[in-house]
């Protein structure tokens, strides 16, 4: 399952400040979009918006609409419970339940959404954690806490116990700024199986990564601090990596700031 | 939309009013029952609509939302409960202390003492209560204040080693003894020696219980001040003792005061150490070193205990109580005045 | 010690400029003098504080030493309070039932309560109200105990009478709930005010520690699915579990030793009752207050035998609510 996301003029503040302004877009099921810009442009909220968990913040608000194919996640009657089920997301820092084994972070997910045979838990725990590449690590210590695991282990622990609900998107927000090399290549490869089922957004820091990983590259960017973030450009990575049709991106791109 | 896929964002919700009907409904039931039942308490009026509230939130979300959202519902509707019932009795008790202390509470109250007006009579006064309760919390806090703002120096600027941890370990002990021990501490000693009740004896164990409170509260204020501006000071040449009285203290200065002012309005309402050490009196005693005294909180007592219901005895342990509970309630909000006005800016 | 550095931009006044003369002043010798004095009575002020609390455990042991010597009866056992018998007959028996009784009633009321009224605060009160009810919280604890007492007695025992024989009459066959129709100034009473008491203790203790609870593990439950309950039940609770232990312990340690409150509304009979809501028992802390007036030296003696029970259990309680805050702290400090 994966499904098509199209923004249109989405607009969202924090309290009285507005933290980016009139982003429109449309991302393309099983494909892998990349968020890229300079700190602060507002790529970590736009991704937030995508599942409803920006209002989760104090004062968070938000204007426009994201259609989830051709459903407005901020129609009426639209339950953010149910959005954030669809609309599967990874932190920038790790996060498994500390007080959980790391079986039953994966199952947390389904157990809030209905009643599972054990039997049948077990087998999406270990397709989860396959489909994460994690299976073979862990096998031998289901029970054992997730607090226990190395922190790129702990990363796709996340990512197997967001995937073990099968979300239509998975948004991902820097997953890999707080891991090493090989675990960042780790996920990175993890990502692009992930796409054959999955439609992928990550927000990322790091230009490498968005080439390696991406099928198409959003470039955020805001005028001056204190103003809102925008989107300059989205188009195929391939593009804005060689030739994209905005200075800015150029600039950013080849280093010239940010 | 109707599409399958669709209908698994949209859940079914209740109306934002809904919460308020139901309170109101349930209001309505609870009373209706109450008149009903013949139930005469009003508590169990309130019961019972609290009860209706929490089932009817659970059977109508779970009708219309789902059992998930109607646990989430009664989680909520729970903790609300819980809010109104830790209301109800500090209303009732600010409303009953203020409604019958203002009753006798006038100059004259303030400036009189018992002396030989009998409990069951009216007229009387809290002066010399008052009194002892100034002197008694005042040479309390002439002891204790200094005594835990030092141990929190030492704990902060000098303590290494295990005096230090010795010293944090059984301050945190000290904290959690009850007032009736300090006093029976004292009562032991006294009992050594012979000593029949004084004001200075309370204010013995009265200090012991502020003691803890005010080194922790110090300790917090001290930890705060940046250990730059301690460098700062040693780098000039400036011995550490002189560092800390002109550096430090007065940098936390607004927050030790705060911890000590709470730490006075904490013993100021102690009334056991006091009844087992100062005795209380009738009549003025100005001495805290010789003879029985009385002071408010044991003044309330008293009037309670030893009046055999009389009202005049009664209204004038809730007068008491209004000037105990003003005297205490003035002195937290000064403190936490000042811990606002004084407190560092932490640039969040 | 470790001092904070996180806030070092706190306005503090500039540190004080020793003039050319004053740091002559400061010479090697008067340096030396004046920071010893000063390491001096600071340190001295720590061990005067070890020591008051050696004095206390060391006067009291003696003075129920002489005590339980002439006790006529088992300290322990005897079901009787009477010093001015000769020899004097005393024992704790009774008082130690009725101090673990309404304490542990008055958590079992007063815990949920709190930790409710914490989640209220830090999870759900709109945020305009949350420090609003904080500060109400803080009165609350800021009454002092006597207060208590007398609204205890005066107002909260008349408007039990109603909830007495409604227990009475749906849950007086356990025994429990039996109810002669008497004074409801019993034991179940002073639990209820003695919840009252110590609910803001509770609640404060485990606000700071729900408050504490990373964001990143409630934005974990949240991109699951996850209802504000459920993200309650998966993230807050676990993480505070200890938290709310220790505070609870530290609340069972104010109710055990509360006198006032107790001591205005029980009326006691030296003996013990299934029933909560018949005149029974009696606590540590009320007897010494109730029974000293009257007492002879022996009397006070065996009341300062009964308050070092008292001590011994506060310390065990409160130290074991210390040692739990302690350990959670080198356990949030390695995840963090």
């Amino acid at each position: 399952m994966s499904k098509r996301i199209d923004v249109s003029g989405l607009t969202a503040y924090y309290g009285s400040h507005k933290a980016i302004e009139d982003i429109s877009m449309n991302i393309e099921p099983r494909t892998v979009t990349a968020f890229i810009g300079p700190s602060g442009c507002g790529k970590s909220t736009f991704l937030r918006t995508l599942n409803r968990m920006h209002e989760v913040t104090p004062g968070g608000r938000v204007e426009g609409k994201v259609l989830l194919d051709d459903e407005n996640l901020y129609g009426a009657n639209i339950d953010p419970v149910a959005v954030r089920r669809e609309v599967g997301m990874v932190f920038q820092r790790p996060n498994p339940f500390p007080t959980m084994s790391i079986f039953d972070n994966v199952a947390a997910g389904l157990r809030l959404n209905g009643n599972f045979k054990k039997s049948e838990l077990g087998d999406i725990v270990e397709k989860s954690l396959k489909g994460a590449n994690l299976w073979n690590e862990v096998k031998d210590r289901l029970n054992k806490p997730g607090s226990g695991l190395s922190g790129g282990q702990q990363q796709r622990l996340c990512i197997a116990r967001a995937i073990a609900v099968e979300p239509n998107v998975l948004l991902m927000d820097e997953p890999c700024s707080a891991l090493d090399p090989i675990s960042t290549l780790a996920i990175e490869d993890l990502i692009g199986e992930l796409k054959e089922r999955f439609t992928i957004v990550i927000v990322t820091h790091n230009m490498q990564q968005a080439a390696r990983v991406s099928d198409r590259t959003a470039f955020f960017n805001l005028a001056a601090v204190g103003q809102p973030g925008k989107l300059i450009e989205i188009d195929d990575t391939e593009r804005i990596f060689s030739n994209p049709s905005v200075q800015a991106t150029e600039d950013y791109i080849s280093g010239r700031f940010g | 939309m109707s599409t399958a896929a669709a209908s698994t964002l949209r859940g079914a919700s209740l109306p934002k009013w809904s919460p308020y009907a139901i309170v109101g409904g349930s209001i309505v039931l609870g009373v209706l029952i109450g008149l009903v039942g013949g139930l005469d308490s009003k508590v169990q009026w309130g019961l019972i609509a609290g009860l209706l509230y929490v089932l009817g939130t659970y059977v109508i979300a779970a009708r219309v939302e789902g059992r998930r959202q109607a646990k989430d519902r009664v989680a909520t509707s729970l903790v609300w409960v819980a809010f109104v019932i830790a209301v109800v009795p500090l209303v009732s008790l600010i409303w009953v202390t203020v409604s019958r202390g203002v009753k006798v509470l006038d100059p004259y109250f303030l400036s009189h003492s018992m002396g030989v007006v009998a409990n069951a009579d009216t007229g009387g006064g809290a002066y010399a209560a008052i009194i002892g309760s100034l002197e008694q919390v005042g040479l309390a806090t002439l002891i204790g204040a200094p005594i835990g703002i030092l141990t929190a120096v030492y704990l902060v600027e000098y303590g290494r080693g295990r005096l230090a941890k010795a010293v944090t370990f059984f301050v945190d002990v000290m904290t959690g003894i009850p007032s009736i021990v300090a006093g029976l501490f004292i009562l032991s000693i006294m009992l050594i020696f012979k000593m029949q009740p004084f004001g200075f004896a309370g204010s013995l164990a009265l200090a012991i219980l502020m003691m803890p409170v005010v080194v922790r509260s110090t300790e917090e204020m001290l930890k705060l001040v940046p250990n730059e501006l301690r460098e700062a000071s040693l780098a000039l040449g400036v011995p550490k003792w002189r560092t800390i009285l002109k550096v430090v203290l007065p940098t936390s200065i607004g927050g030790i005061t705060t911890g000590v002012m709470l730490a006075i309005a904490r013993i100021a309402g102690e009334t056991a150490p006091v009844l087992l050490l100062v005795f209380g009196n009738p009549f003025i005693n100005n001495n805290p070193f010789e003879g029985a005294q009385s002071s408010l909180p044991l003044f309330i007592y008293q009037q309670y205990a030893d009046s055999a219901g009389a009202n005049a005895a009664y209204d004038r342990a809730w007068a008491a109580s209004l000037t105990l509970i003003a005297f205490v309630m003035i002195l937290n909000l000064v403190a936490r005045g000042i811990a606002r006005w004084k407190a560092p800016k932490t640039g969040r | 010690m470790d001092i904070s550095t996180q806030t070092t931009d706190a306005s503090p006044p500039t540190p004080p400029q020793p003039s050319a003369a004053e740091q002559k002043r400061n010479a090697r010798g008067a340096t030396r003098v004046g920071d010893r004095v000063f390491l001096g009575l600071s340190r001295g002020s720590g061990i005067l504080l070890l020591v008051v609390m050696a004095a206390i455990a060391v006067f009291l042991t003696y003075r129920a030493a002489l005590a339980i010597n002439r006790d006529h009866g088992n300290f322990l056992t005897t079901f009787e309070w009477n010093t001015n018998l000769i020899p004097p007959t005393f024992g704790i028996a009774v008082l130690a039932f009725g101090t673990v009784v309404s304490s542990i009633i008055a958590m079992a009321i007063a815990v949920p309560i709190a930790v409710a009224i914490a989640l209220f605060i830090t999870h759900y009160a709109p945020r305009r109200m949350a420090g609003p009810v904080a500060f109400v919280i803080d009165l609350l604890a800021a009454v002092p105990s006597i207060v208590y007492g007398l609204w205890g007695a005066l107002i909260l025992v008349p408007h039990m009478t109603g909830l007495f024989s409604w227990l009475n009459d749906y849950f007086g066959w356990t025994g429990i709930f039996s109810w002669d129709g008497g004074a409801p100034r019993t034991i179940l009473t002073v639990s209820i005010l003695l919840a009252i008491m110590i609910l803001p203790i509770i609640t404060n203790v485990s606000r700071e520690v729900f408050r504490q609870v990373p964001q990143m593990h409630e934005e974990a439950a949240l991109a699951l699915g996850a209802t504000r309950w459920e993200v309650v039940r998966m993230s807050v609770l676990p993480f505070g579990r200890s938290g709310v232990i220790s505070a609870s312990m530290l609340g069972l340690g104010r109710a055990l030793g509360e006198t006032m409150a107790v001591a205005t509304v029980l009326s006691p009979d030296f003996d013990i009752h299934a029933s909560l809501l018949n005149p029974g028992g009696g606590t540590f802390a009320q007897n010494i207050a109730s029974k000293f007036g009257e007492a002879t030296e022996d009397g006070r003696d065996a009341l300062i035998a009964s308050g070092l029970v008292l001590f011994v259990i506060t310390l065990l309680v409160n130290g074991a609510a210390r040692i739990i805050i302690q350990r959670r702290a080198e356990y949030s400090g390695a995840n963090a």
